[in-house]
């Protein structure tokens, strides 16, 4: 079990609370405070793409406002999730994800802003944990990231880093980002970041409760076996892979999580990309969707459109065929309690896929919702949200607020710098951490 | 699974894989013959071979995807079946500007790296002219030696003068004896009973078939919330 420190709940007890608290009653309303037993959505890779049809390619000004314009669709259509990536290189504009998402949230009343994903290897966990925080608190919660790797060897070095230890680098990363949250001073010491001496991450997380973790992963069962061992939530990106990958790993991470504590297999959480292109008909769709796909980055130029929705959980169809092609995913990795799907990318224009989210919110995801819950194992629970974390740390008390003490000029003499921490002000060297 | 040398009768499986581009092409004919020589030469030894036949020019649709994004489709699918369920292997190329065709290596180069280890593999190559004879030892052969398979000592090239030539059986029967000794050998299980975790895998390959995760690792321990060893120690990131 991951360390007990003070103020930090044991992972297994919380759970339990939480899927107690959260499982679905038959014929409940679909959404009261935000809670769904499935949570839908969209994430982009912020990819900026010539559009193959006209022929051009959107200025960095124009995607960027066009994405604001996805993600306030994406809410007013019935969505629930808006994800965005993080990349540092060109065609991409995602370099700073919480400053988009922060307005975002800014701007909407019920969306939950994501990460699809957050990089755990070139970023230092220390910004993460307080940029991450930070959004927790402007967004009132409506907030949680997905942490993943990045697999642009370039990229490492521009931050000080070396591809070639890139999982290392995660696994490393992420222990320390998940200790930052927890506990209000930490002392650290790892190979691949400059030690902590009495450090503090500021905000404190919202609540004092950590924003939820998604780790995202292909095919690596170290990622997936330490989502299990925290609790963490696990995405499968599912969509460059033939289904037999996201099964497997979906599979071991359920297993594992059982194995940590958590719950049972089933009540792991699990997350699913997506991808679709919806129109009135599927040839319609096909037609529409065509030469989008054959000039996509990434896949484009490679299998044909046929050959991809075969292989891949590509739907490119009628909205009664989306319907039925992401109904299936529940019967190979169980039931689930995040689908996001790809709309924006390969240079499809804001029109495009403003309709797309109209198709997707209007048509697809309301039958998705009936469908989904009506097959539903009742003992899965729901998909997290800060209400229903709080409600799993502290029931029906008030959760804390962290109040800190004056400013001493420096964080490491002292005991925690908040006023609540009485045991922890009579050491002199803070507070224990294990 | 059948029996390693010994004289009790097996039946061994023998995919047959030629990159040959029309039908019947040379390539696919001299894989034949080869494949008929394991057969007759079993025979005498009192066993049986069943040759699955794997002609690369029906996965070339399948091909881009492939190469692309790492999606295999049916047939690309069902031949890796085969390869993983073979004893042993002939593979075929034509020689295309004084290299194995891409055909050949394209296939190759998107199998899983771990699907042919320890697999006994006959090189055969064709080409229209004498001067392409090494294609098949200095090129192919290293192809299968970083696949770590077990290339046969004897490959066979013929050219087109070759076809008119005895000597061509001669070198068919001896690579033909040489695959089926290693097919019996039972070589390739061994390793894979009891040496297959000296070899590199990813979750997921082999075909799909390596699905076993070992977690006493330092990479395990650090995902546990544990600690790495210090910068220069062993077993740093994969072994």
């Amino acid at each position: 079990m991951p360390p007990s420190a003070a103020g930090m709940i044991d992972p297994a007890a919380a759970f339990h609370v939480y899927a107690n608290a959260c499982t679905t009653r038959p014929g409940a309303p679909v959404q009261s405070e935000g809670v769904v037993p499935m949570q839908f959505g969209v994430f982009s890779v912020s990819d900026i793409t010539r559009d193959p049809v006209s022929g051009v390619t959107p200025s960095e000004a124009e995607r960027i406002s066009d994405i604001v314009q996805i993600a306030l669709k994406a809410e007013e259509v019935g969505l629930d999730v808006f994800a965005i990536g993080e990349h540092h290189n060109p065609p991409f504009f995602s370099s700073s994800p919480t400053t988009l998402l922060a307005h975002i949230a800014a701007l909407t009343k019920r969306l939950i802003v994501t990460t699809s994903t957050t990089l755990i290897t070139t970023n230092d966990p220390v910004r993460i944990a307080e940029e991450y925080a930070m959004l927790q608190h402007l967004s009132k919660g409506r907030m949680d990231l997905m942490l993943g790797r990045g697999n642009t060897a370039p990229v490492y070095p521009w931050f000080g880093q070396d591809i070639r230890q890139g999982l290392p680098l995660a696994l490393e990363h992420y222990n320390l980002l998940h200790r930052l949250w927890r506990e209000d001073v930490v002392d650290w010491e790892g190979r691949f970041r400059t030690p902590l001496q009495g450090f503090t991450s500021t905000p404190r997380p919202l609540d004092d409760v950590p924003p939820f973790v998604w780790h995202g992963s292909i095919r690596t069962p170290e990622i997936a076996e330490q989502a299990a061992y925290y609790g963490d939530g696990f995405f499968a990106n599912h969509i460059f892979w033939p289904k037999e990958h996201t099964q497997r790993m979906v599979g071991f991470y359920r297993e594992r999580f059982e194995h940590y504590g958590h719950g049972t297999a089933k009540q792991a959480i699990v997350g699913l990309g997506g991808q679709a292109y919806i129109a009135k008909t599927s040839q319609d769709a096909r037609r529409e969707f065509r030469p989008y796909f054959d000039e996509a980055p990434v896949y484009g130029h490679g299998p044909s459109l046929e050959e991809f929705t075969q292989m891949t959980p590509l739907a490119v169809g009628s909205p009664q065929e989306v319907i039925d092609k992401t109904l299936g995913f529940r019967e190979y990795v169980g039931d689930y309690q995040r689908q996001l799907f790809l709309v924006d990318h390969a240079g499809l224009p804001l029109p495009r896929v403003l309709d797309q989210l109209e198709l997707l919110g209007g048509e697809v995801v309301p039958v998705l919702r009936r469908e989904l819950e009506a097959r539903r194992d009742p003992e899965v629970p729901d998909a997290p949200t800060h209400a229903s974390l709080v409600k799993a740390k502290y029931g029906d008390a008030e959760p804390r607020q962290p109040r800190p003490n004056a400013n001493r000029g420096d964080n490491v003499t002292g005991g925690s710098p908040y006023q609540d921490s009485v045991a922890a002000a009579a050491s002199p060297f803070g507070e224990e951490l294990d | 699974m059948t029996d390693p040398a010994s004289s009790s009768p097996a039946t061994y499986r023998l995919a047959v894989v030629n990159a040959g581009i029309s039908d019947p092409s040379s390539t696919k004919l001299l894989a034949d013959r080869i494949a008929n020589a394991v057969g007759d030469i079993a025979a005498e030894r009192g066993h049986r071979v069943r040759v699955h036949s794997i002609d690369l020019r029906e996965l070339l649709p399948e091909l881009p995807a492939a190469l692309s994004s790492g999606l295999l489709g049916e047939r690309f699918a069902a031949a890796v079946d085969a390869l993983r369920g073979a004893d042993g292997v002939i593979a075929g190329a034509p020689v295309y500007k004084a290299a194995p065709s891409a055909l050949f290596s394209s296939f190759f180069q998107v199998l899983d790296n771990d699907l042919l280890i320890a697999k006994p593999i006959l090189l055969a190559a064709t080409a229209g002219t004498a001067r392409h004879a090494l294609v098949a030892d200095e090129q192919m052969r290293s192809l299968f030696a970083y696949l770590r398979s077990l290339s046969v000592p004897t490959s066979v090239f013929a050219s087109t003068e070759d076809w008119q030539d005895k000597a061509l059986k001669g070198r068919i029967d001896r690579a033909a004896f040489e695959l089926l000794l290693l097919m019996e050998s039972g070589f390739e299980r061994e390793v894979r009973d009891s040496g297959w975790r000296r070899y590199q895998h990813e979750y997921g390959s082999a075909g799909g078939s390596e699905l076993s995760i070992d977690l006493d690792t330092d990479l395990m321990r650090l995902a546990t919330g544990g600690a790495l060893r210090p910068e220069g120690s062993i077993d740093d990131a994969d072994d």
